[in-house]
């Protein structure tokens, strides 16, 4: 941090005051010249706050996609039928048992098995090939989407929301004043602030499990140098495939809450790969940190665009990649 | 200098071309004229259907797919971003041109209307390119294909330009010289002369200085850096030459379809031009016209052909995915790659007899 201040002194003036601008539209009471040019202060209070969830939706699908690349070198374009097989699994067992958690459970497990399947049938047997491996996970996509299609059609599903969690909660955050001064606080669906307060627990378990454990420290150094790793002895074949198991499972469980959020149905995976390849790109290739950081970025560009510009809410996710790989090809965290 | 290599120039240009034309492998192959001929008279043996269907639509697709070929095969480049290239020049034809939807289209004849859509999706495919060129060998995949896919949604989102999700409908297309070009013959002529133009063109530079230096910055960037070649200006001027292609390719298909929407931008069908490239192989350019031919008719008669068998006719996809797993697993430089395997092969056990034990 201190030395990306010594550094670049300029952009940290210039970050610092955005956070600042941004901190104050969130806490402060708009004035009323501000609520005419830009509109209500709870729509944009929304935004933020689903833009931030939004981001933390896909903070799950494309930490498990940087990480599979990151040790791997595998661009798994097949991660968004991952993410859909996910939430096809949660909706179909918390149908059939009624129990939200479970489908959770259930979907993490079962797209992880799917997830050592292909490290073990597919990709083992050509490691170190990146190219016919990305063709490889095209053409897995395109089969997974048909299959999907052919057993659950083209239809929607929602997958409920269990009853502890319906219903919105009124946060400490002011959007308004009624005329006899009594505050207005801002409510939001409890929902989403669990998944939020998840996933934050998800990144933060999972950088414990990368920086402080023995298989963690495997991992990373898989990332720097696989073949060295390999060369001292550690089966690097099961890191391998636990590896894929866990980020498979993380798309899983992302699956799940995609289908809580949203819904899912077919189309929906290559809308979370293009996603996770977005945010892959702008917060670096491998980097678990990054893959947050730019979660919560396009998350919110999407949502802030989606309410202020929204026919060209798109192109602002696009500028951002551009202004990244212009300003920064590797990426915003990316070592390097 | 630049006097002598003028004038050096001027003199050399007929002998060089005889030379060059003779030394094209493509002219010496008495197969290479059957199928020339075939596909010259194919209007007098195949009916309307068959000739835009499928033989149409076979050549639109190989050169959209060639572009690709060009860039991965030569350039080491793998963009999934050819077909929205294509697209985007589909769409500017629809934009500048005449169409059903008078409140976005200009109206500008198609003489006008084409080229610029052309000189756009150009400049289009080259920005695209000099962002992917950004990163190197895998990215480009990522990069190209967050392109493609931005488009697609953004064309979905915007009804200012782009209609949003139905499109712009019943586009003009060209009538000159009295002839409506859009009619079968005429249109398959069109198709065949853009296609066989693009092929040479890409045959011409994979020859010239330029493609050899493009295979050489494919093989070994910094070897060719340290070498005094511009790099990235090499892999920049191949994304502006295959955008080129591929907008051809887009403005004949949206002659042919006289419609333009999202649905044919989509990721899918950026996928699609990249199986078509491989299953066809990426190592020669008359791979992708092989691939696109095989998928043409799979995608035509493989309903009818799965119902006979007793399945689903609905799981076309599946059976390309299928079938294109089983390329990029068996042979990586696809249909070509196993033909010329078998050539060998066959030439291998002709010889053994008289060869002898050359073989160790």
């Amino acid at each position: 941090m201190t030395r990306f201040i010594e550094r670049h002194p300029a952009w940290a003036l210039i970050l610092l005051i955005a956070v600042a601008v941004m901190l104050w539209l969130i806490l402060a009471v708009w004035p009323p010249g501000l609520e005419e040019a830009i509109g209500r202060k709870r729509v944009f209070l929304n935004a933020v706050f689903n833009g931030i969830t939004l981001g933390s939706l896909y903070f799950l699908v494309a930490s498990g996609f940087t990480l599979i690349f990151g040790l791997m070198r595998n661009v798994n374009l097949a991660h968004g039928s991952l993410y859909l097989f996910g939430g096809y699994i949660g909706y179909a067992i918390s149908v059939w048992t009624g129990s939200w958690v479970l489908g959770f459970i259930v979907a993490f497990i079962g797209v992880a098995l799917v997830g050592v399947v292909l490290q073990i049938v597919v990709f083992r047997r050509m490691e170190g090939q990146d190219l016919r491996q990305t063709m490889v996970t095209i053409g897995l996509s395109i089969v997974f989407a048909d299959l999907m299609l052919w057993v659950f059609g083209g239809d929607f599903y929602q997958i409920q929301t269990p009853n502890w969690l319906v219903g919105p909660i009124e946060l400490p955050l002011v959007t308004a004043l009624k005329s006899s001064g009594e505050a207005v606080y801002l409510r939001y669906p409890m929902v989403r602030l669990v998944i939020f307060v998840a996933a934050v627990v998800i990144g933060i378990a999972m950088w414990l499990a990368l920086n402080r454990t023995r298989v963690g420290m495997m991992v990373r150094a898989g990332v720097d140098d696989r073949d060295m790793l390999a060369a001292t002895g550690v089966p690097i074949q099961l890191v391998f495939v636990v590896v894929f198991a866990l980020g498979a499972g993380l798309a899983g469980i992302a699956g799940v809450v995609g289908g809580t959020f949203q819904s899912i149905s077919p189309g929906e995976d290559t809308r979370f790969l293009l996603a996770s390849l977005v945010v892959v790109i702008v917060g670096g290739m491998g980097s678990i940190p990054g893959a947050a950081l730019g979660a919560v970025i396009i998350g919110l560009a999407e949502q802030l665009g989606s309410v202020y510009i929204p026919t060209y809410a798109i192109v602002v996710t696009f500028l951002i990649m551009v202004l990244v790989l212009a300003l920064r090809p590797q990426g915003l965290l990316a070592r390097r | 200098m630049s006097l002598v290599q003028g004038a050096h120039r001027e003199t050399s240009p007929p002998a060089g071309a005889r030379a060059n034309l003779l030394a094209w492998p493509e002219f010496n192959q008495p197969a290479v004229w059957v199928v020339a001929a075939i596909l010259l008279i194919m209007p007098f043996i195949a009916s309307g259907f068959f000739l835009i269907e499928i033989f149409a639509t076979t050549l639109i697709l190989g050169t959209i797919a060639l572009s690709l070929m060009f860039l991965a095969g030569y350039g080491g480049m793998v963009s999934l971003m050819q077909l929205t290239v294509a697209g985007f020049a589909a769409y500017m034809v629809a934009v500048f041109g005449m169409s059903a939807n008078t409140n976005i289209s200009l109206g500008w004849p198609w003489w006008l209307a084409t080229p610029m859509a052309l000189v756009l999706a150009t400049i289009f495919g080259t920005l695209g390119g000099t962002l992917a060129v950004r990163t190197e060998g895998i990215y480009t995949i990522m990069i190209t294909l967050a392109i493609g896919a931005a488009f697609y949604y953004f064309t979905n989102q915007n009804w200012a330009i782009f209609g949003g999700h139905t499109g712009i409908n019943t586009i003009a297309t060209p009538k000159f010289w009295g002839v409506d070009w859009r009619s079968d013959v005429p249109y398959y002529y069109v198709t065949l002369g853009v296609a066989a133009f693009c092929y040479f063109a890409v045959q011409y530079v994979s020859r010239a200085p330029f493609g050899l230096a493009l295979q050489g910055v494919r093989d070994n960037p910094r070897r060719m850096a340290a070498l005094g070649f511009n790099v990235n200006a090499h892999r920049v001027a191949a994304y502006a030459f295959a955008s080129f292609i591929a907008a051809l390719g887009g403005v004949l298909q949206v002659w042919n379809y006289r419609q333009i929407s999202p649905g044919s931008v989509s990721v899918g069908a950026c996928i699609d031009i990249l199986i078509i490239a491989v299953v066809g192989g990426i190592t020669r350019p008359i791979g992708p016209f092989i691939g696109a031919f095989i998928f043409v008719i799979l995608r035509t008669f493989a309903l009818d052909l799965l119902v006979k068998f007793g399945l689903d006719g609905n799981r076309f996809r599946l059976l390309i995915g299928l079938g294109f797993l089983a390329i990029v697993f068996w042979s990586s430089d696809g249909v070509i790659g196993l033909w010329e395997r078998w050539r060998r092969r066959a030439a291998d056990t002709h010889t053994r007899p008289s060869g002898g034990h050359g073989h160790g």
